[in-house]
């Protein structure tokens, strides 16, 4: 199923986050626009994951607004995949049945979750619990749900973390794919994400 | 909608079923409490029949408690509550869900075993189905207003330690009115109906303030 017509985008305007009483960043603005890729950088504590939280709902900013323009209704969680430290899997269900799980979540239909699984490289896992498989393994399970379900906005947390260079070559094509498709990818990294033309916004000192 | 909220019931349906889910741990709970509590109280038959549904009452309230816990928290550390947030399911539809996953996996089996485990009790004959009936409308009770402090304790990391504290002066009214409806069914003056009515009501009210209470305790971000 294509995009919503109208371009959606995401954008945050004078963020400011405060951990434990010490604020560690402020007047932070961004515009996410359809087919872009911001990359994340700064220093370990420099608040990515703490933007990548606020993005989710999960953290309210201490000042600032978020949303997304052309779905002013909508709030910006219910249009994005996250995938961070915390996978979203439980270790005692299988592969499959935590993608159904996903699919069944998120709504809107892409790939089947074996189809998923076998983009990711993982078709002989679908029936193993997810508590039987390796970090990396782990990592792309969640990965796949960016497939079972369409949603314009990737919101990753350290994707490359515990990926093999294969697989990090099949994210950043699935990445690519999705930017072509007119999707928009956050990515808090250390690392070089492959992709060309990733914007980076660098925050903390 | 309709979709996302059966696959979060299925799944912790599906998750109480897998080994080291904790579906069968209240249900053994239970089970001890109400044995070992003729031995504590000596060979007095009378004395155990007459107290036996306050023992059945007792010994579900607290076997609720067991793990109750663990209703947000797993989602919370392995980041599926951030998944469930992501849907378009409204968060108190997502709680009412776990919720009644949560009844469906403790509360119907111990009102279920109610009447096998009313023999150790020496419950008369007559009084098993009532007693069973109050903890069938009872339960559920227990199961939302246990959510709602599940809710509140989920980020924290002993939790488990605080929640029965918050949650069990909640539970006094559903544990005055189910024992009261059982012992009613034994005999005495006031009849099953009127505490039954009352406990159904609690019930009733419970499912809703629960929920509504857990879903905007969850909302509350850091």
């Amino acid at each position: 199923m294509p995009l919503p017509d109208a371009p959606l985008i995401l954008s945050a305007e004078n963020l400011a986050c405060r951990r434990g009483g010490r604020l560690i960043f402020e007047g932070l603005t961004f515009r996410l626009r359809p087919g872009e890729a911001i990359a994340l950088t700064g220093r370990n504590g420099a608040g990515k994951s703490s933007l990548l939280a606020m993005l989710c709902g999960r953290l309210r900013p201490e000042a600032g607004t978020i949303r997304v323009e052309g779905a002013s209704d909508v709030a910006p969680l219910e249009l994005s995949h996250v995938v961070g430290h915390r996978d979203g899997l439980k270790t005692a269900l299988t592969a499959q049945e935590n993608l159904a799980f996903a699919q069944a979540l998120l709504g809107d239909a892409v790939l089947s979750s074996a189809d998923a699984l076998a983009r990711v490289g993982l078709p002989h896992v679908a029936a193993l619990p997810v508590g039987y498989l390796s970090a990396g393994q782990r990592r792309r399970v969640a990965l796949a749900r960016l497939l079972v379900a369409r949603r314009p906005f990737w919101l990753l947390d350290e994707p490359m973390a515990a990926l093999d260079l294969a697989a990090q070559a099949m994210l950043a094509g699935l990445m690519r794919e999705h930017l072509a498709q007119g999707g928009a990818i956050l990515a808090a990294t250390h690392g070089p994400l492959g992709l060309d033309g990733a914007r980076e916004l660098r925050i903390g000192p | 909608m309709t979709r996302a909220f059966l696959a979060i019931l299925g799944r912790d349906l599906m998750l109480a079923s897998r080994a080291g889910g904790g579906g069968e741990l209240a249900l053994v709970f239970f089970l001890t409490i109400v044995v070992l509590v003729p031995f504590a109280l000596g060979p007095d038959l009378n004395l155990l029949s007459r107290i036996g549904p306050a023992i059945l009452w007792l010994g579900a309230l607290l076997s609720m408690l067991i793990g109750l816990d663990r209703l947000f928290q797993g989602d919370e550390e392995d980041g599926s509550l951030d998944l469930i947030r992501a849907s378009a399911l409204p968060l108190e539809l997502a709680v009412l869900a776990k919720g009644l996953a949560h009844w469906l996996t403790t509360g119907l089996p111990l009102a279920l075993a109610a009447p096998m485990l009313g023999l150790l009790v020496a419950l008369p004959g007559e009084a098993m189905l009532p007693v069973a009936g109050t903890l069938l409308v009872g339960t559920p009770a227990l199961s939302f207003i246990g959510a709602g402090g599940a809710a509140l304790t989920a980020g924290l990391r002993r939790g488990g330690l605080i929640l029965p504290v918050l949650v069990a002066p909640l539970t006094i009214p559903v544990l005055i009115f189910g024992v009261s409806a059982a012992n009613a069914a034994l005999g005495g003056t006031v009849p099953f109906r009127t505490p039954f009515l009352i406990l159904c009501a609690l019930s009733l009210a419970a499912i809703v303030v629960g929920t509504l209470a857990a879903a905007a305790a969850l909302r509350q971000a850091e």
